[in-house]
């Protein structure tokens, strides 16, 4: 079931929660709404689920589930599942219990028998492998356990549209990673539509097929997670998908310099902030003919797939980090303290005024 | 190592303090009402009981108390829904004003019920005009013990129901169940204990109640005495066993109240510690 959201906008008093937003989620897609906390992607997904309405404004807001208009259609008939982030089951009722409610509650026509409910309820809880646990209440679950079976229950009443708010944000690190790869492969094998809500970048671009950044209750871009990453439309989205380096200074004749640091852009004169991911910072013992980048190191942390280097230096108004290869970090002899000469493989710029991003790579 | 104020000195002093005076204050008039009451006799008691204006009055507070409850219940129930699942422009005065009732003194309560529904009253005149009479009558009583008792249902609810949020009920409608399905089945449940608390608490004090109702009562010996006020006049004839046997009766209620109060308390811990 495709959504489209036309003209959706909400005020919470003074506060301007979501400027109108237009957004189009295709048949059988996982998209992920990103942004830090204040965004108003909670806003948004509560108010596709019904449980908020959009505000009232001169140009009408429509939300379409397919061909079906569902604007003015309550939450209990707009047929969502919504997994909330505490989980919100039935403190006072079994797991059997809380994965049954959706069927138990359908008006005596649409209800199930009583043996089909079962076997229903049976079917999910396998699915999410606690049939073992049936009987018990949710007290005596782990925040993981609870939040399958608040799965569970979302998806006994056979939603089109599945919605999740920061459903694994509650959760430690590697519990989340097995329910996120968990809830990926439930989505491919029942292809409905999913929307989830979070701030993890990570896994945002692990988990979507697209992803909708969002800050200040605007849409700051939508993208697949890959292009998103290359290609982010603004600084904005280029900061908040990872960490960034700043460096400010002064052009003249095609050398930045800032402080006795200096380095060759192609850039017309002006002050002008460059911004590099970790990644595209190399190292070296020598400053080169293209740049003259002195730093110290500060910190180390070898742990993960690289190295994380801490560097700063009196040019520097905040620390840079570096990641090198474990193999360069042997090979160069890293330690604290060491000075040495930074080197940019590649940049970008996001000019104040345009939104559109210059970036230039160099081979160094 | 020893904790602060842990001496052996202070703490006997103060479990001993603690002790004498519950002796004094609580303990010793409850066994001195039982002791008058029955000090001629379990005839004599018995006698007094069953006087028909004792049996009216008892009666009377039933009956008063039996009907204040379940109004209490439906405005307690409907106002702290109001006040934790909505937010709307005075919601914070409408808070407080729910603490009215505790604020002002029954005696001042009466008063201002006599006031505006007695004979003479704004509202009164017209009443009286359609030849209704509210005060010095049973509504009269009626009306001013639910305003006395209105605040306790509210009261225990709106912490609960604050402190456990609307995401149940949410998650509830999202699953396709209407309003009244969620209100019994997800909201009730969760609030019931405090529910029964609540309720005993009310009961406790519709039964209990003197000063708002001995204003508009008119204390009417076979028609309009309740317990309380009953048993004031008996003391005022100087039939002190007779008074001492209503009160004895008053006590046996609030003693049935706490032993309820004591087995929920008990209960709410247990489930606490289960969970």
């Amino acid at each position: 079931m495709s959504i489209h959201l036309h003209n959706i906008a909400k005020h919470f008093g003074t506060t301007q929660a979501l400027e109108p937003i237009n957004l189009d989620i295709h048949e059988g897609e996982l998209v992920g709404l990103l942004g830090p906390s204040g965004s108003g992607k909670t806003t948004l997904l509560r108010i596709i689920a019904g449980l908020e309405n959009a505000d009232r404004t001169a140009q009408p807001s429509k939300i379409l589930f397919g061909d079906r208009d569902v604007t003015n259609v309550h939450v209990r008939d707009r047929r969502i599942g919504f997994v909330f982030q505490h989980y919100a089951l039935f403190r006072h009722m079994s797991v059997y219990d809380n994965v049954a409610f959706g069927l138990t509650v359908l008006s005596r026509k649409r209800r199930p028998s009583s043996g089909e409910i079962r076997a229903r309820v049976f079917r999910l809880l396998e699915m999410v492998k606690l049939e073992h646990l049936a009987n018990r209440y949710p007290a005596q679950l782990s925040g993981g356990q609870q939040q399958r079976v608040s799965l569970a229950r979302a998806l006994a009443v056979e939603p089109e549209v599945l919605l999740l708010d920061e459903p694994f944000g509650a959760l430690d690190a590697k519990v989340r990673q097995e329910l996120r790869r968990w809830l990926r492969h439930l989505h491919d094998e029942f292809n409905f539509t999913s929307v989830f809500v979070t701030h993890d970048q990570e896994e945002a671009l692990e988990l979507s097929d697209r992803v909708v950044v969002m800050s200040n209750g605007r849409i700051e871009q939508i993208d697949t997670p890959d292009e998103l990453y290359r290609e982010p439309k603004n600084r904005f989205v280029f900061e908040f998908l990872g960490d960034v380096n700043h460096l400010e200074g002064k052009v003249t004749n095609g050398v930045l310099t800032c402080g006795d640091a200096y380095w060759h852009v192609d850039l017309p004169d002006g002050h002008e902030e460059l911004l590099l991911r970790p990644h595209e910072v190399r190292l070296t013992e020598q400053p080169t003919s293209e740049s003259h980048l002195p730093v110290t190191i500060t910190a180390i942390s070898p742990v993960g797939a690289e190295v994380r280097v801490e560097l700063e230096a009196d040019w520097l108004a905040q620390p840079w980090l570096a990641t090198v290869r474990h193999t360069d970090f042997e090979h160069l002899a890293l330690r604290r303290g060491q000075r040495l000469f930074a080197h940019p493989r590649h940049w970008r710029r996001f000019p104040k005024a345009e939104s559109k991003a210059t970036e230039q790579s160099r081979v160094a | 190592m020893r904790r602060i104020g842990d001496a052996p000195l202070i703490r006997r002093l103060l479990i001993g303090a603690a002790l004498v005076l519950s002796a004094l204050f609580l303990l010793l008039p409850l066994v001195a009402i039982f002791a008058q009451a029955f000090s001629q006799g379990v005839m004599v008691f018995w006698s007094n009981v069953s006087n028909t204006f004792t049996l009216h009055a008892i009666g009377l507070t039933l009956m008063i108390a039996l009907l204040t409850i379940p109004v209490c219940l439906v405005f307690g129930v409907a106002l702290a829904w109001l006040v934790t699942r909505f937010s709307f422009p005075g919601r914070r005065i409408l808070q407080t004003l729910i603490d009215i009732p505790f604020a002002v003194s029954p005696v001042v309560a009466g008063l201002i019920y006599l006031l505006l529904y007695g004979r003479n009253g704004w509202i009164g005149t017209w009443l009286d005009g359609h030849d209704i009479q509210l005060m010095f009558s049973w509504p009269g009583i009626l009306m001013v013990t639910i305003f006395v008792t209105c605040p306790f249902v509210a009261r225990e609810l709106i912490p609960l129901m604050q402190a456990q949020g609307s995401r149940e009920e949410e998650a509830a409608v999202t699953l396709g169940a209407t309003g009244w399905t969620t209100f019994r089945r997800v909201t009730l449940p969760n609030i019931r204990w405090a529910l029964l608390y609540g309720v005993i608490l009310t009961n406790a004090r519709a039964v209990g109640e003197f000063g708002a109702v001995s204003v508009v009562s008119g204390a009417i010996r076979g028609k309009t005495n309740t317990l309380p006020l009953h048993l004031e006049q008996l003391y005022q004839d100087y039939n002190a066993v007779g008074a001492f046997a209503c009160a004895a009766l008053l006590a046996f209620i609030a003693l049935l109240t706490l032993a309820a109060k004591a087995g929920l308390e008990w209960r709410a811990a247990r489930r606490e510690a289960f969970a």
